[in-house]
Formats: structure tokens, sequence, C-alpha cells
């Protein structure tokens, strides 16, 4: 017998207009996570040079360290305040979405692309492909990757494309775990076996009829990890491994501000805001996502 | 389990040698592996030293061989930074402050965790449970140097209760040891959440309630028992990580630890130094993963037989 089982009391349907009707979309639906996402990063990155009120890279040394508008000696000329060479951090952070919405969205799409394709053939040749395959993404899933991040930037040299191929090269992994394990049942399934005798070639089995039936574990994939994406493009820049200066990266206006955290606060703190926000709305979206399109991925 | 751990144990190595391919691939990449391994302003002498302590006049995979004898024997090379000292030394003398932090911040995430994980399994749909909700979330979203550089800004700066940042009193570890806890909290209390959930719903709870043992002891003892494996599996796993991902954390407080070293050694461009932490680093990170796997095989026997 089922312990604590109660009486279902038939609850009278909330119209649309009352307040707990506004709470059930809300529930329902990522509507703050979407606003976020579409208010801190996306909008601002693609129309920085249209509402970005200033230079990101030029700052007016008259107006240096000037607090945000709410406080003594701050204007609503900066609303954020100015860092120490009188950049105004708000037209800071409009340019910092674009770095991190492109860096995310180039390394996605490519570390997605080719774990996508490595997972895939494991799981369709099978046999020793499989084996290497799964071998290297071993190794890789085994290594403290933020120093070999820091290795690869100490070759090259901090630059954009060090860091899309260092974001690459960690997030191939997750897609050929989560690919070959979803492709390895569709495979034996009837359809594979019928393309197979019609003739279709390898390529095309793996790309034309595997690939559309695990396409929602990679869209439900690239959303949750855009995420820590973000959080890690802006610890590599954090630590001068990342986007080089001057380029208003939120992870380098952290480092510019850590050394005025005692005369300028708001330096460290509107960046690293804006990183939270994202990444916090970044994760509410996918787990969204995942649950409409992917419930068997919620044991990863 | 003798022929899993042979296999395990195979992998670990297997790892190991992918890692020194890709440190040494790296400095021999970019053309002349001189560029890399000497910075620009070294005399003559240090470059000779330098191409015959690594055998770079001799063909790419004598090299390799050369590169992993050296390695063997705990040999990377002086460092150019921090002159008259070898890279090795460095490397060890730093790995206690490492130590010390992720021991702190582990202690921090399990007083954190615990409570809060079963208290929020009891209570599903609590203000409790969404109270953990609301910490493991922000956990996983917060960048762990922003974190620190505001706890300074709070505690130290605002404050004034603790200090800013170096390593000395008790009272320096406070603020780094938080700031790294932070994500293993969130991860932490996720995992023990989901196992106290699957525990209470169970019939041996169910029993337990009938026999009319306490409330506090169903959960203290008979549930949070057996929740706790997949936790302590994890534990490894985290360990391995704060030991090697406290990067950030070591710059924000300039807390003189392994992860300092290797920063400081990337901006000086010491690659011997550079090469010594990646090797010894992910060496302990291959050998806590290989420990996690096989505690999980010994208590799991799926696992070693699967």
């Amino acid at each position: 017998m089922a312990v604590g089982t109660g009486i279902a009391i038939p609850v009278k349907r909330p119209s649309t207009f009352s307040p707990a009707g506004v709470w059930r979309i809300f529930r329902r639906y990522p509507v703050f996570p979407l606003f976020i996402l579409l208010f801190v990063l996306v909008l601002p990155a693609i129309f920085a040079d249209v509402i970005a009120p200033y230079d990101p890279l030029e700052g007016q040394l008259s107006t240096r360290l000037s607090p945000p508008f709410w406080m003594e000696g701050g204007s609503t000329a900066n609303w954020l305040g100015t860092d120490k060479q009188g950049r105004d951090i708000l037209t800071r952070i409009i340019y910092g979405a674009r770095i991190s919405l492109m860096i995310s969205i180039a390394g996605i799409v490519i570390g997605g692309t080719i774990g996508t394709t490595l997972g895939l053939c494991a799981a369709y040749f099978g046999g020793w492909v499989d084996s290497i395959i799964m071998r290297v993404v071993d190794t890789f899933l085994s290594m403290p990757l933020i120093l070999l991040a820091l290795v690869v930037v100490a070759v090259f040299g901090p630059s954009f494309f060090t860091v899309i191929g260092v974001v690459a090269s960690l997030l191939w992994v997750g897609y050929t775990r989560q690919v070959r394990g979803e492709s390895l049942t569709i495979k034996s399934l009837d359809f594979v076996a019928r393309a197979r005798v019609a003739g279709a070639s390898h390529t095309r089995i793996m790309f034309r009829h595997i690939l559309p039936n695990v396409v929602n574990t990679i869209i439900v994939l690239a959303t949750l990890e855009m995420g820590s994406v973000i959080l890690l493009e802006s610890t590599l820049s954090f630590l001068g491994a990342g986007i080089p200066r001057p380029n208003p990266s939120w992870g380098v206006m952290v480092a510019d501000g850590r050394d005025h955290i005692i005369a300028a606060w708001w330096i460290a703190m509107f960046p690293g805001m804006a990183i939270m926000l994202v990444v916090l709305s970044a994760n509410l979206m996918g787990d969204w996502l995942r649950d409409q399109l992917d419930p068997k991925l919620r044991q990863v | 389990m003798q022929r899993y751990l042979l296999i395990r144990f195979g992998q670990s190595l297997i790892t190991l040698i992918g890692v020194s391919i890709i440190v040494f691939t790296l400095a021999r990449m970019s053309g002349n592996p001189l560029d890399v391994l000497v910075p620009e302003e070294s005399g003559p002498e240090v470059i000779e030293q330098i191409s015959k302590l690594w055998g770079l006049d001799k063909p790419w995979h004598e090299q390799y061989i050369v590169f992993v004898t050296n390695a063997a024997r705990g040999d990377f090379g002086n460092s150019i930074k921090w002159q008259g000292q070898k890279a090795m030394d460095l490397v060890l003398q730093r790995f206690p402050a490492t130590l010390q932090l992720a021991s702190l911040a582990m202690v921090v995430a399990v007083l954190l965790a615990v409570p809060i994980g079963v208290l929020s399994a009891y209570k599903k749909g609590s203000w409790m449970d969404y109270l953990g909700k609301t910490v493991a979330l922000l956990g996983q979203s917060s960048p762990s140097f922003w974190i620190g550089i505001m706890l300074i800004w709070i505690f130290a700066v605002q404050l004034r209760l603790l200090p800013t940042s170096g390593r000395g009193e008790w009272q320096h570890m406070i603020l780094p040891g938080v700031a790294l806890g932070w994500f293993p909290v969130a991860a932490f209390m996720r995992l023990i959440r989901s196992s106290m959930l699957t525990a209470l719903d169970s019939e041996y709870v169910k029993l337990a309630r009938l026999k009319g043992v306490p409330e506090w002891k169903i959960i203290w003892k008979h549930a949070l028992k057996n929740a706790a494996i997949p936790p302590i599996t994890f534990f490894g796993i985290l360990v391995a990580r704060l030991l090697t991902g406290s990067v950030a954390i070591e710059t924000v407080f300039a807390w003189p630890g392994v992860g300092l070293l290797a920063l400081e050694a990337v901006n000086a461009r010491d690659y011997q130094v550079v090469q010594a932490v990646v090797m010894i680093v992910s060496a302990i990170f291959i050998f806590m993963n290989l420990l996690v796997d096989l505690a999980y095989a010994y208590v799991d026997p799926r696992v070693r037989l699967g």
C-alpha cells in the first residue's frame, strides 16, 4: 500500500489573467532566462555599435574611476561608472557580450561538429574505430584541462582563435559520448538495415538516417554547454590566457577590477554579474529544453 | 577484480602517455622548440644547456624518448624565472599550499552540502528544497574568481574582518577556502539530494517507520548511509579537480600553490616549469581517478564484471 497518497481535490482552473495564471506561465516556460539571455547577451552582442553610449577601448581621462550613477559623485553619463582609464563600464559590458556570444557559438559549433561526427563513426563502424575513438575520449576526460589550456596558450599566445580552439577541444568529448550512446540503439533499428539494403552509402546512412534521430540530444547538449563555455572563456581571460587586452571580455574586466577593489568595486562587480546572470539563464534554459526535448538526458 | 584492475591500470598509463605526447608536441609545434623552451632574452649557454637536456639535435622520436626518461626521473630541467631552482623542486615546494586549500574547500563543501542536500530531499518541494536548488544553481553559474573577489570586497575591504590575500595565519585560509568550495557545494548537494530521494522511497525506510524508529534516525542513519555511495565516489573526483582546478582562486588570493606557479610560469614563458607542473598534476589527477574507479568497483560488483 502506498503511504502518504492523499485524495485528489479538484482545483478550480485559474483564468489566464489572474496573478496565478501569470505565475503558471512563469513556471511552465523559462521566461526569466529567455529575458536575460535576450537582453544581456544576444541583443547587446548584435546591436553593440548602436546601443553602447561610448567607445569600448577609448576612455576619457577626465572621468576616471567615476562611480555608478546612484552613488555620490556618479552621474547618468556613466550609468555603471568608469574604470581606471575612464572607459564606460556599461559600454564594455555590452561589447563583452559580443565576445562571449561569438566564442560560445564558434566553440560549440566546431566542438559539436567534430564530436558528433566522431560519435556517429564510433557507433556506426564499431570495432577498432570505436575502440580508438573511445580511448581518446577517456584520455581527454581524465586530464586536467585548464592546465593543458594554459600550456596551449603558453605556446601559441593568447588570442581569439586560441580560445575557440581550446573551447572546441574540450567540448567535443561530451558530444562523442552522447551521440555514440544514442546512435548505438538507432543503428540496430530496422530502417538502417533497409537503407543499407537499398544501397545507401555509409556517409548517407550516418548523416541522413541516424543523425536526424539524435539531433534533439545535440541541441540540448549545446544549450547546456553554453553556460560552461562562457565560464571557461571568462576564467581563461581572467587569468590572462584568453582574450587579450584591451578587448572588453567580461573576464578581462573582472581582472582589471581586481586591482581596484578597494577604491572602485564597480569595475569588477558588474561584469561578474553579467557572467553569472547569463550562465545561470543558459543553464536554466538548457534544463528546460532537456525536459521538453529529451527527458532521457536527465540522468546526465 | 584482478582483470579489471589490470585493464584500468593500463588505461591510466595510456592516459598519462597521452598527456606526455600533448605536452611534448605542443612545445615542438611552433617550429623551433627553442622558441618555446627558451625565453628570447636568454644567453647562448642557457640555450646550449636546454638543447642538450632535451636532446634537441636528435630526430623527434629520440627526443620523445629523452623527454619521457627525463620526466620519469623527475628531471624537468632548471627554471628560468626562478634562477638556480629545479623545476621539479619548485612544484614540490608549492604543493602543500595547494593541498591545504583543497582540503579546506572539501570540508566547507561537505559541511554545507550534506545538511542542505539531505533536508531538501526530505522536505521535497518545501522552501528548504527551493533554497537548496537556488544554492546549486548559483554555485554552478557563478565564476569562482569573481566570487573570490566579491568575498575580498565584503569581508576584507568593507567589514575588515579577514586579510585580503597571501598565506599565513588561519584567517588567510577562510576566504580562498570558501571561494574554492563554492562550486563543489552545488555539485555535491545535487548528488546527495537525488540519492537521498531514492533512499527515502525505499522499503527499508518504510519498514523502519512502521517499527517506530524515530524520524531523525531514519534520515541520518538508515537512509543517509545507503545514499552516501554515489557522493563518496564523486568525492574522489572532486579532490582531483580541486587539486588541479584552483588556478583562478590561487591567483585571486595570491595563494602560493601549484596553480599560481603554473600561471606565473606561463606568463614568464618558463616552459620547463610549465612542463613539470602539467606532468605532475596530470599524474596525480589520473591516479585519483584510478583510485575512485577501483573503489567503485570494490563497492559495486557490476562495474568490475560488466
